[in-house]
């Protein structure tokens, strides 16, 4: 039926690595209710590159990750200022700093437009179908540039997860007894908030900020409706993000056929398949899940038990 | 139609221009200011609700969640033989999808143990994700073109035609009028949905006509300043607005008015200078409004707030030295006649007697002078002044009040009150005094002022 090659597998080898990078920071974020920060780091992130770039002059730079990353890091920390000085609800003053931010980033790159062409719909969509083409040798392996990138990235998430993990999951659940415990609570908020940051702008470049923003927030959801075990949440959430990739890229081959196109959007689809099991978890899950709850609303009204079909 | 900014491009704004763009004597400029004030005030309006729910950011995963709809709409445009750029087709399936996105939000939140901002989080990912899905789709569609419908993602503010104002006018409207009429409804939603359910309003179906009202103006507002710098016309007026007042229907006005001037200096602005896109500049505007507001609304601002707490601050600290004082020469009281007398004090006396630093004492004594409540002798030794020894009587007999009155009616131990009577001393009104002073009158002595010496029956006998 589809005709898979190599650079097939190099794409989905690419959006695994990118949506798992995302999916351990994710679960943090949304234990801490803080789920749109990905959200809005990745939107705010934009005159850092704009500015990195003006200086540097060059698209796939060191410096233009930091400079994003800075951005992304000050993103929280101006959050955390207007809603700490001026007493803003903190969804509203994430939704102030990041529209700001983004306009700022938009009005350096109209005026530098000349000398730029760094295409905000590059930002938002990436390119995930080309990164098997840009590579670089790794103990005489050619592996796509993109793929060693995100590797690193997630190596370094799951050291900090590993290492840190009794910190920061006391921060995520009660963070004033993590303080009086002697975690530092601020520190392991900037921590996640940089990790965020890391991660989001090395996924930029290569796959977009779609899959990005999804991959923080849906696999972790999807996780946290099946358990209520933080370890078990976050392998959870690494195997539905790293499906969500391979089902996402097969769905862009197959599913436009049938209308009689020819491919679309690997990393659009990757975000809607991540939707999808989200999907089947919210009606399957096995405690928490619509059905059985269906079920159990059936069984305490008394009523005769029957096999509930989908 | 040849647009202001193209005009503007080579020879820069001179004053004439400016002119011209402020008195709205363009025509282009004319549509594209009015449209976007008209936005921001609607906007304005809604997003006060928004922000008083705690739900700013459904804005934002409402406007991404049209990007199907568009492109939906597109296609099934191009597949019925159009040429799939139907405005008011594309703005209809945008705002299905909105609607769609905005019952699921929630949905999951009512069915899942998941949070609002993850129930958002979701549904903007993914229904985004499957508008970029089916847009590449629709790009490829050999009938139609579907350049064009990125506008929506980045607006296209300098080349708005009439039929767009129109719309824009016709819905602010609608929207208006709609928080106008269903005011107590949204307001009771807006403080306690509990107690609004509990009183038999149907709490859902409010739930959805004001979301179905944001929804609107996302739709409207994706054309006029774009999908992702929308959201920011329906946070930061709003956010912007509640430091200048308490009170939800002035708030209303303020975020409208906030957000009309945001429209109005931004699109200026942009019209004036080459190559400044409009959505941007309107949301810099708006930035730059919220953080004049921020700093200096009185109701909740950073400034007044600043100088509250400082104002109490310096309170609590003549209150604190002043019974210091006042203790110290109780200590010393004349053995028979029982009178306290203003006696001088020495400074490093005050400093055992309550833990201060040398430099907070320093600076309680400066403030002190200053305040005509102590005179210095000399660089050791200070003497309450006259106003100051009153003062000084009155704070710790208010102390003592309360102290008694933690003893007697709140059963709490005499060795425990000192403390509680210091956090609560420093905001008691005249009032509470003259309750506590009634309530207390039969335990405490009346203030240890010596009985005149002469009689004071006679008229006229005080000067």
């Amino acid at each position: 039926m589809i005709e898979w090659m190599p650079l097939d597998t190099w794409i989905v080898v690419v959006g695994a690595l990118c949506a798992m990078a995302c999916a351990l920071p994710g679960c943090f974020l949304l234990l801490r209710q803080m789920s749109m920060m990905g959200d809005a780091i990745s939107h705010a992130v934009l005159p850092g590159l704009a500015v990195a770039f003006l200086v540097s002059g060059s698209r796939s730079s060191f410096g233009m990750f930091v400079g994003a990353a800075i951005v992304g890091v000050l993103t929280a920390l101006f959050t955390q200022w207007v809603s700490r000085f001026g007493q803003v609800d903190r969804g509203a003053s994430m939704g102030v700093v990041f529209t700001t931010l983004f306009a700022i980033g938009l009005l350096i790159l109209v005026q530098a437009a000349d000398k730029v062409d760094l295409d905000p719909g590059c930002v938002l969509y990436g390119a995930i179908e080309f990164t098997p083409l840009d590579t670089v040798a790794i103990f005489g392996f050619d592996i796509p540039r993109a793929a060693a990138v995100l590797a690193s990235v997630l190596v370094i998430n799951l050291a900090v997860v590993l290492l840190l993990f009794k910190e920061l999951r006391l921060s995520a659940f009660d963070p004033e007894l993590a303080t009086t415990v002697g975690v530092n609570a601020t520190a392991m908020h900037y921590l996640l908030m940089t990790l965020t940051a890391i991660t989001t702008v090395a996924s930029f470049e290569a796959v977009g900020s779609i899959i990005v923003i999804a991959m923080l927030i849906v696999p972790p959801a999807t996780a946290f409706l099946l358990t209520r075990s933080l370890p078990a949440m976050l392998i959870i959430s690494l195997i539905t993000a790293a499906v969500s990739a391979w089902l996402g890229h097969v769905m862009a081959l197959t599913v436009p056929t049938w209308f009689g196109f020819e491919g679309t959007s690997t990393a659009g689809m990757m975000a809607l398949a991540a939707g999808l099991l989200f999907l089947a978890a919210w009606v399957l899950a096995p405690s928490d899940g619509l059905l059985s709850r269906l079920r159990q609303n059936h069984r305490s009204l008394r009523t005769p038990d029957f096999p509930t079909t989908g | 139609m040849t647009t202001v900014l193209t005009q503007l491009a080579g020879e820069g704004a001179s004053l004439a221009d400016a002119l011209r763009v402020l008195l709205l004597e363009d025509y282009n400029t004319r549509l594209v200011v009015l449209s976007t004030a008209m936005l921001g005030l609607a906007s304005g309006f809604i997003g006060s609700f928004l922000l008083l729910r705690e739900r700013s950011l459904m804005g934002d995963a409402l406007s991404h969640a049209t990007l199907p709809g568009i492109g939906i709409a597109f296609m099934l445009m191009v597949v019925a033989g159009g040429s799939g750029k139907n405005l008011p087709l594309l703005l209809a399936g945008a705002a299905i999808f909105g609607v769609l996105g905005v019952g699921l939000v929630l949905a999951i939140r009512e069915t899942t143990r998941l949070k609002d901002d993850a129930a958002m989080g979701i549904v903007l990912s993914v229904f985004f994700g499957a508008g970029v899905a089916i847009l590449g789709m629709a790009q490829a569609m050999p009938e139609g073109s579907a350049a064009g419908l990125e506008s929506f993602i980045y607006g296209k503010t300098a080349s708005m035609v009439l039929a767009d104002f129109t719309l824009i006018a016709v819905v602010a409207i609608i929207v208006l009028i709609a928080c106008l009429l269903m005011l107590k409804e949204f307001t009771l939603l807006a403080f306690d949905e509990g107690y609004a359910a509990a009183q038999g309003w149907p709490v859902r179906t409010l739930d959805m006509l004001m979301l179905a009202l944001v929804a609107a103006v996302t739709v409207i507002g994706l054309q006029a300043v774009g999908l992702i710098l929308v959201i920011a016309l329906l946070i930061t007026p709003a956010a912007a607005a509640r430091f200048w007042t308490h009170d939800l229907r002035r708030m209303l006005l303020i975020a409208g008015f906030i957000g009309a001037a945001s429209g109005w200096i931004g699109a200026s602005l942009s019209a004036l200078a080459p190559r400044m896109p409009a959505g941007a500049v309107i949301v810099l505007v708006a930035a730059g409004l919220f953080a004049l507001s921020m700093a200096f609304g009185p109701a909740r601002g950073v400034l007044i707030r600043g100088l509250r707490h400082l104002h109490v601050k310096r309170k609590i600290g003549r209150q604190h030295l002043l019974r210091a004082a006042y203790e110290l020469l109780e200590s010393r009281r004349h053995p028979e006649t029982e009178l306290v007398h203003n006696t001088p004090i020495a400074v490093a006396e005050l400093q055992t007697y309550r833990s201060w630093s040398p430099s907070e004492l320093r600076r309680l004594l400066r403030t002190a002078l200053w305040e005509d409540h102590v005179d210095q002798l000399d660089p050791r030794t200070i003497r309450l002044s006259e106003s100051g020894f009153g003062e000084a009587a009155r704070i710790t007999r208010n102390h003592r009040l309360w102290e008694l009155f933690l003893i007697h009616y709140a059963d709490i131990a005499p060795s425990h009150v000192d403390r509680d009577a210091d956090m609560v001393e420093h905001v008691l009104g005249p009032d509470i005094v003259r309750q506590l002073e009634s309530n207390l009158d039969g335990p405490i002595q009346p203030l240890a002022v010596p009985p005149s010496p002469h009689d004071l029956s006679a008229a006229g006998a005080t000067p």
